[in-house]
């Protein structure tokens, strides 16, 4: 009689126990972030392999030294001033971007927030996957995945990578090197 | 006697600022507020709320005229060597660990207990009791360089940290070496923009700038030097009264300098 009481008491426990894993684990990593949608889809591959563009003609540094990041509508509108290809996601960036001059909203996975100072030039030395997603060979866009409450990419760097990176490379990591 | 193990930099960034150069514009103090992403005052007559990181002191030296003189005295963070503001913050948001030893202050990680603002002996660090509000229209004066701060915590001269960063940049587009920049590779707002250069920026320890040798002026001084905070901003006057204000001197004492 006593033993069956026990387990009986230890129930609750054990449902709970598994219920936090259950949420913690599955459901609110899923509450958590909202799946967004890139506005269209670009294809990295149709321009370097069949255009034969390369990746520093979009992808340059000014003379300052700073990075161009992603290219302007006005960049892209040198070669797509008119619908080209008839490609259903050319059509939407030429009318929709390049004939009402709008900049693309594109979803940036790895974009960091306003006090986060990260300077490419002195990255250069690695490859772009080592941070960035491998769009340049995808045949679709990563899933990007936004945090409800602070609006941030899933994906963006976390400080913790950062600061391991930088140490295991000798590099410093008082605060200024990345904060301003 | 440094309460924490101070760090040895190869390259000191620092000032000095001429006092008989200065005229009291405020130039220095509009050219910091608005490189520094700072919002206008509702009220900037009021001194209890105004965020000044650059400060124009007037001193005067006592005397009735004929003989009556002044002078003014700019005042940004001096960047102590050992700095009293580092050691109290509980939540390290302020250190000095970066080579050209400018102090950080990182305020998303700040708390706002504003330790450190007790601690500076040069009242160099303000508390932001407001939210910054930008007039309409305004807010297009915005930099991306230098991140905003919002209510509740403390904020202080960075010497411009963000141009170091970009002359870093420039430095490596250039193929240079990021870590020997000269000195017209990087400068600071308020030293730009003075009208009569009374402020020299550059690396104290590299003897090629002009900064290592007018620190070395037989007529430079620092701060409340005899406190041992060790600042890397030095001022110069050749005249004796503003040099003897720069110090708690007892009466028998004599002024440092000629
Ligand atoms: S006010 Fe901020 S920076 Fe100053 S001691 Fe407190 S937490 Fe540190
Ligand atoms: S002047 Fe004040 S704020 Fe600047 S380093 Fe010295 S103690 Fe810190």
């Amino acid at each position: 009689m006593a033993k069956k009481k026990k387990s009986y008491l230890l129930l609750p426990f054990v449902v709970g126990f598994i219920g936090a894993l259950v949420f913690g684990w599955g459901l609110f990593p899923k509450m958590l972030f909202s799946e967004k949608q890139q506005p269209f889809w670009f294809s990295h591959i149709s321009h370097v392999e069949v255009v034969g563009m390369d990746c520093y003609d979009c992808h340059y540094y000014y003379e300052d030294g700073s990075f161009s990041g992603i290219p302007t509508t006005e960049e892209c509108s040198a070669c797509h001033m008119d619908v080209m290809f008839d490609d259903p996601d050319e059509i939407i960036f030429v009318e929709q971007y390049v004939w009402e001059e709008k900049e693309v909203p594109w979803l940036i996975y790895q974009k960091q927030p306003d006090n986060v100072y990260f300077s490419h030039i002195a990255h250069e030395m690695y490859d772009c996957q080592t941070c960035h997603p491998a769009v340049e060979t995808a045949e679709a866009w990563p899933k990007y995945y936004e945090n409800r409450l602070t609006k941030y990419s899933r994906d963006t760097m976390k400080m913790w990578e950062c600061e391991r990176c930088h140490a295991e490379t000798g590099t410093s990591n008082a605060c200024y090197v990345c904060h301003k | 006697m440094a309460i924490y193990k101070l760090k040895e930099f190869k390259i000191k960034w620092g000032m000095v600022i001429d006092l008989d150069k200065c005229t009291g514009c405020g130039a220095c103090m509009i050219s910091c507020q608005a490189e520094n992403n700072m919002a206008p005052m509702p009220d900037a007559t009021d001194k209890l709320y105004s965020m000044t990181w650059m400060l124009v002191y007037r001193l005067s030296n006592g005397k009735p005229f004929p003989d009556h003189d002044i002078a003014y005295l700019p005042r940004p963070c001096v960047q102590c060597g050992n700095p009293n503001c580092v050691p109290v913050c509980p939540v390290i948001a302020t250190t000095k660990d970066e080579e050209g030893g400018i102090v950080s202050q990182i305020s998303p990680r700040c708390i706002g207990c504003r330790y450190c603002m007790a601690a500076c002996p040069y009242r160099a660090r303000y508390f932001n009791w407001h939210d910054p509000v930008w007039p309409q229209g305004m807010e297009k004066t915005l930099t991306p360089f230098t991140s905003t701060r919002p209510r509740g915590v403390v904020e202080k001269c960075h010497y411009c940290h963000h141009r170091f960063k970009a002359a870093k940049e420039k430095a490596r587009y250039d193929g240079r070496d990021p870590n020997k920049l000269d000195e017209d590779d990087y400068t600071t707002a308020c030293a730009q923009n003075c009208p009569t250069g009374a402020i020299t920026f550059g690396d104290l320890m590299n003897p090629e700038h002009k900064v290592a040798k007018l620190a070395k002026s037989p007529y430079a001084f620092r701060l409340l030097e005899r406190l041992g905070t060790d600042p890397q901003l030095y001022y110069m006057s050749k005249r004796e009264w503003v040099r003897r204000q720069g110090d708690n001197y007892l009466e028998h004492e004599p002024t440092k300098g000629v």
